[in-house]
């Protein structure tokens, strides 16, 4: 085996938190009486809603067009009626359309045999074509369109596809257990991917972490006599972004605001391909994903496959519900999560984790000011200085703020995280972007 | 002998010294005739006739670099609005010009009243201190996306400490300290801090352009919109557009009326 691979400057390792849900397979989660789907669900324009109050829908019929160039296409989760359509917040704090959908008749795939798509006559437009109509985006949790990820340019050459098992944010599992529990299916999607972006290397970075996802990933590559490479990496935060994962792997730099692209790579989650594989070869539309439920007020941690659209209450409910008065719900990891006011919001296809953390464990620190000790700086894995950034976003001087680099910024939040001063620097920078970018 | 050479010590470094002294002297003379900076006599006028606080409302890094930017004849005399009309005043007779006519003092004021126990709140925010990140999640944690959301941007940015929590959670701007630079209104991100003249009486504490129904839901003392001040009170410039009541500070008739008969009781002294 290889040395073990990481990338350069930063990050931090926090306390994993993995084991309550890491050994729970994945159970298909209750269908939802109703369900709930905005049509801002990736990065890029909304989707068109092309349905209107009365409708009925099958289930993974097209409700919502992709609109623009950076859109995806949004799917019935359920068979029903659509009984309202709704303007609600997002947790992030867009405002969107919602679909309201009621559960009525029946399920016309699930649980249904179909025949297996044979792509491999397919050329990577046709493939391409498939994906973007299936409305898949990347499920690691930036939700970027994956049609247009994977839509590579005739002067672009593509020569590493990188596979992310990294799952670096503490509490999740639902990479690890879909790792352990489809690899070949796991196999098969990076094989289409291969072919829609051409690379000619594969490799499958994976946190040395999950050893059993590792080696069970080689010896089904071996038996496949296949040419991809699992790369075990150190276990170390944020080593699942895909910028620090190429720095790993690749030891390549992406230039600043550019893309994986420039330096001739796609990087790809694991979610992301299996819902290709599923796309792909049984032409299912993404209307599901796994979504691991933990956290110290949840009765039973688990992993489940939730249709898009369910809400977080029943989710949370068909895990045995709280076990203590929970202090903060997260959608997503930890580190990069937002916390939720309303448990009654849907599960979206950029959910990768529900975190139901106790009032202990989310207790909020009073932050005192700045003793200057540099760590921030050090934990800082994009070379940013977070001490200067917040004081400019501070006195609003946002265009001194862009020249130091804010966008370069990831919001991964591993300054806040070693802040001896308990400095929200993250969450200060998270709004500046945004408003540096109004200005 | 031994005492001798020590005291001729003592006097050469004397000696030296002194002599060092003269040279450095003669010479910080001559440069002070001859490399001598001209000084416009009209920036340090100016400058002093500025109010010195450096709040920046001119659009200059202080009041130094306004002056000096006076001086050189390409910028408007107006632009210092904490200095009024005396400093306007004293910067036209300094560069001889006529002084334009300026109205009354503008002062701000928050145009909410919706806080703790009189506005619906829809969730418990625990994140950074400042409205504007507040604003970005959905606009705010009021059912109301037009108030005040009380976290003090505009206390941060106040130059002259004029602005101060109530009792209610909400910000209020003491009119005799306020120095009319705007930073405020610049910085709250709902806008509910707006100009009004200093001699203001009453001002309309809302700033919701929801209908009736929907604010009266969200907040006890938001405008409803039901046009009973203007009724009351048609001398006193009352107007309603888009469900909310604004002063027309021209009109100068009675106020008193239509603020009394107000059904929400929002608009109040000021």
């Amino acid at each position: 085996m290889n040395a073990i691979k990481t990338f350069p400057k930063g990050g931090v390792h926090p306390h994993g938190n993995k084991a309550a849900s890491s050994s729970q397979p994945i159970k298909n989660a209750h269908i939802p009486q109703q369900a709930i789907i905005p049509m801002s669900q990736h990065i890029g324009k909304p989707a068109e809603c092309v349905v209107a109050i009365g409708d009925a829908v099958k289930e993974g019929m097209l409700i919502g067009k992709a609109s623009g160039f950076v859109s995806a296409n949004i799917h019935s989760p359920i068979p029903g009626t659509v009984k309202d359509i709704i303007e609600m917040y997002l947790p992030q704090g867009i405002k969107t359309w919602a679909i309201v959908l009621e559960f009525q008749g029946e399920f016309e795939r699930s649980g249904k045999l179909f025949e297996k798509r044979d792509w491999k006559g397919y050329s990577a437009e046709e493939l391409n074509s498939i994906v973007a109509e299936m409305g898949v985006v990347g499920l690691g949790g930036a939700t970027f369109p994956s049609h247009v990820k994977y839509a590579v340019k005739p002067e672009q050459k593509i020569d590493s596809l990188l596979i992310n098992g990294v799952e670096c944010e503490p509490f999740l599992t639902a990479d690890h257990r879909l790792m352990l529990e489809k690899p070949e299916e796991l196999l098969e999607g990076i094989k289409i991917i291969q072919k829609m972006v051409k690379a000619e290397h594969v490799y499958i970075g994976i946190e040395v972490n999950k050893p059993d996802a590792i080696s069970l990933l080689q010896q089904k590559i071996n038996d496949a006599n296949l040419k991809f490479e699992v790369v075990p990496l150190k276990v170390r935060y944020p080593q699942g972004d895909e910028k620090m994962l190429l720095k790993a792997v690749l030891n390549r730099e992406v230039p600043s605001g550019g893309l994986p692209l420039d330096i001739g790579a796609v990087v790809s989650n694991v979610g992301t391909v299996y819902a290709i594989y599923e796309a792909v070869v049984w032409e299912k539309p993404l209307t599901e994903r796994i979504v691991t439920v933990t956290g110290s007020a949840v009765v039973r941690p688990s992993n489940l496959k939730v249709r898009i659209g369910t809400k977080i209450s029943e989710v949370i409910e068909e895990c045995g519900g709280f076990k203590t008065p929970p202090g903060k719900i997260v959608l997503g990891g930890p580190m990069m999560g937002f916390s939720i006011a309303d448990v009654d919001m849907p599960v979206t296809k950029g959910v990768s984790g529900i975190l139901v953390l106790s009032k202990k464990d989310s207790h909020i620190y009073q932050n005192d000011p700045c003793i200057r000790c540099g760590r921030c700086l050090k934990a800082c894995p994009w070379n940013l200085m977070p001490t200067v950034l917040l004081k400019e976003i501070e006195s609003q001087n946002y265009k001194a703020a862009l020249e130091l680099g804010l966008m370069d910024c990831k919001e991964c939040g591993c300054c806040t995280y070693v802040c001896p001063s308990c400095i929200p620097l993250v969450q200060t920078f998270k709004y500046g972007k945004i408003l540096a970018r109004k200005k | 002998m031994d005492l001798l050479q020590e005291l001729l010590l003592i006097l050469y470094a004397l000696i030296g010294v002194a002599g060092l002294g003269i040279l450095f002297g003669i010479g910080l003379s001559l440069a002070s005739r001859f490399l001598a900076v001209q000084k416009n006599e009209k920036v340090e006028l100016i400058e002093k006739a500025l109010p010195q606080v450096n709040c920046g409302a001119c659009g200059f890094a202080g009041c130094a670099a306004y002056a000096e930017a006076v001086a050189s004849g390409n910028v408007e005399i107006n632009l210092c609005t904490p200095g009024g009309a005396e400093t306007l005043k004293a910067i036209a007779h300094i560069m001889s010009v006529d002084a334009p006519e300026i109205g009354e003092k503008k002062v701000t004021q928050v145009h909410c009243k919706g806080g703790r126990g009189t506005a619906e709140y829809s969730f418990e925010y625990s994140g950074v201190k400042d409205c504007n990140a507040l604003f970005l999640i959905g606009g705010g944690n009021k059912v109301c996306k037009y108030g005040c959301l009380g976290l003090g941007s505009c206390i941060k940015v106040c130059p002259v400490d004029a602005i101060s929590y109530d009792d209610i959670g909400l910000v209020v701007v003491d009119k005799d300290v306020c120095i009319s630079c705007g930073k405020c209104i610049d910085v709250c991100p709902t806008k509910v801090m707006r100009w009004i003249p200093y001699s203001a009486d009453y001002i309309v504490a809302c700033n919701s352009n929801d209908k009736g129904p929907v604010t009266k839901r969200a907040c006890k003392v938001g405008c409803i919109g039901c046009k009973i001040c203007e009724k009351k009170s048609p001398e006193g410039g009352y107007v309603i557009t888009d469900f909310l009541s604004v002063i027309d500070y021209s009109q100068t008739g009675d106020r008193n009326e239509g603020a009394e008969k107000c059904p929400p009781k929002c608009i109040i002294k000021n």
